[in-house]
């Protein structure tokens, strides 16, 4: 308990409220995020969990009649201001989705094409970043000889890793991950587990699963929602092992009904 | 909450054990039952009937614990369920060991029986504490089939006094043998029995820190009572 005093909160999220059209998806939602650290959510389909998910980039703003209401500070810049900028923001803070989502071009420019976005490198300076995107997604040796083919080319297991390389390749510091295993087999879902394992010395991580076991393994902070509400929020362990409200430990023991 | 589970297989398979657990308490109850009662009467067939039973408890404790094994591997199970599967192989080990302790005295009997040492010692105190030792783990299985945390605290509360009789109960020995050396090796084999019925004290309080662990996740071993009692009555 005493660690969780200490940690440093990337994302502040206070009284958040969402909205899709006149729905309300999320309701009075406020947790912090903590920096290197995995933050999971979880909860039956039409929690809230990917709409929160949603804010942290306001990958929202691209539906009309969608809006937010509260505070997201992110290192205590509010990202909800009319005044943030989108492109910097999705920068800072990456996601990766349910299904893999490679662009239709080369593995190398699938990473390329949004360093190009936002830098300008020479030829050798994209080469040394595409390798060490492709590095820290665990997926340069599986790919190293064959960068110029189709990412799409790749297996689903793969596809992803890529897609995580392509979010890490411009250096965010967050990563959002949206279900990023469900579309894979048990061998790829281990491998992208390692690699948030590994992630998350140096990115701060939340992850969407519909796989509570999943939840148990990868993070250090558990959320569970449902109704658009956070339920409880709490150290995995604790949350996985004595969850302080009835309705957690109804859903994570499977009595949920 | 509630008690079901989504899946019903789920809540059979749990409830199995669960009648596992409380068949192997009932028959290390009866083994202490009938090892005092060997004591209480000098019989040979009831200290053997002890022995015999030690078989059938054995063999439940290797199946409880691969009935828990397979459920972990299956269901990875959570929170109050994880809890519970883990206190029921715990208990079990401890019933078993209280089945190791009634047998330990049947055979304490049977070398008595055989013995030409006096009976005129003080066995009648061993039937009183035996009783209390029995009585306190039919407390603790009532209280673990009903997850009664109430009780389970009293029970801690309870194995206290059995630990005082023994301690008066060695007093008393000691002066026996201080005042006729021939009772030696008689109340030697009485410790013994005192020892082992000492031990399913034990036994019975360690059921009864596993009932608060699996209500209240909290783990209570190696805690003074006060403490514990302070704590549940916080939570309560």
């Amino acid at each position: 308990m005493n660690q969780t005093t200490q940690l440093k909160n990337a994302i502040e999220v206070k009284n958040l409220n969402f909205f899709y059209g006149k729905f309300q998806g999320l309701k009075n939602v406020s947790m912090n995020i903590a920096e290197r650290k995995v933050t999971a959510f979880i909860g039956p389909s039409g929690c809230g969990k990917s709409t929160l998910l949603r804010t942290l980039n306001r990958m929202y703003s691209l539906y009309p009649g969608q809006r937010a209401e509260g505070e997201i500070n992110l290192y205590g810049q509010n990202i909800l201001d009319k005044s943030q900028d989108l492109n910097l923001l999705r920068a800072r803070v990456g996601m990766v989705f349910q299904k893999p989502t490679p662009f239709p071009m080369t593995i190398y420019d699938n990473i390329a094409f949004g360093v190009r976005l936002y830098e300008t490198l020479s030829e050798s300076e994209m080469d040394e970043r595409v390798e060490w995107a492709l590095s820290k997604a665990a997926l340069w040796t599986e790919v190293k000889d064959k960068l110029g083919q189709n990412g799409l080319s790749l297996s689903g297991g793969q596809q992803q890793r890529l897609c995580i390389a392509r979010s890490v390749a411009v250096k965010p510091s967050v990563l959002l991950l949206d279900e990023p295993t469900s579309a894979l087999d048990p061998i790829s879902t281990g491998k992208v587990e390692e690699l948030v394992n590994e992630l998350k010395s140096d990115y701060t991580i939340a992850i969407v699963t519909h796989n509570m076991q999943q939840a148990a393994r990868v993070s250090d902070f558990t959320a569970y929602m449902y109704l658009g509400e956070l339920v409880e929020f709490g150290e995995t362990e604790q949350i996985f092992f004595k969850p302080a409200k009835t309705a957690t430990e109804d859903y994570i023991t499977g009595r949920f009904g | 909450m509630p008690d079901k589970h989504l899946s019903s297989q789920f809540d059979a398979e749990l409830n199995q054990i669960s009648t596992n657990v409380m068949e192997i308490g009932g028959l290390v109850e009866s083994q202490i039952r009938q090892a005092i009662y060997a004591l209480s009467n000098f019989s040979v067939e009831v200290a053997d009937d002890v022995l015999v039973t030690e078989n059938r408890v054995n063999a439940l404790e290797v199946e409880i614990d691969r009935e828990i094994a397979s459920v972990i591997s299956r269901r990875q199970p959570t929170a109050r369920d994880l809890r519970l599967l883990v206190a029921m192989s715990k208990t079990t080990a401890n019933l078993e060991r209280v089945g190791d302790e009634a047998a330990k005295i049947a055979r304490m009997v049977k070398s008595i029986i055989d013995g030409v040492a006096p009976r005129a010692l003080p066995s009648s105190d061993l039937r009183v504490c035996g009783e209390l030792a029995s009585g306190l783990l039919r407390k603790a299985l009532d209280s673990f089939a009903r997850l009664d945390v109430q009780t389970a605290v009293a029970i801690l509360r309870e194995d206290d006094l059995i630990d005082q009789e023994f301690d008066g109960f060695v007093r008393k020995l000691i002066t026996y043998m201080m005042e006729d050396p021939r009772t030696i090796s008689a109340s030697l084999d009485l410790l013994f029995i005192a020892k082992a019925i000492e031990r399913i004290g034990d036994h019975s309080k360690n059921i009864a820190e596993f009932i608060i662990y699996i209500v209240k996740g909290e783990d209570v071993r190696h805690t003074p009572l006060a403490d514990i009692e302070a704590a549940m009555n916080i939570n309560n």
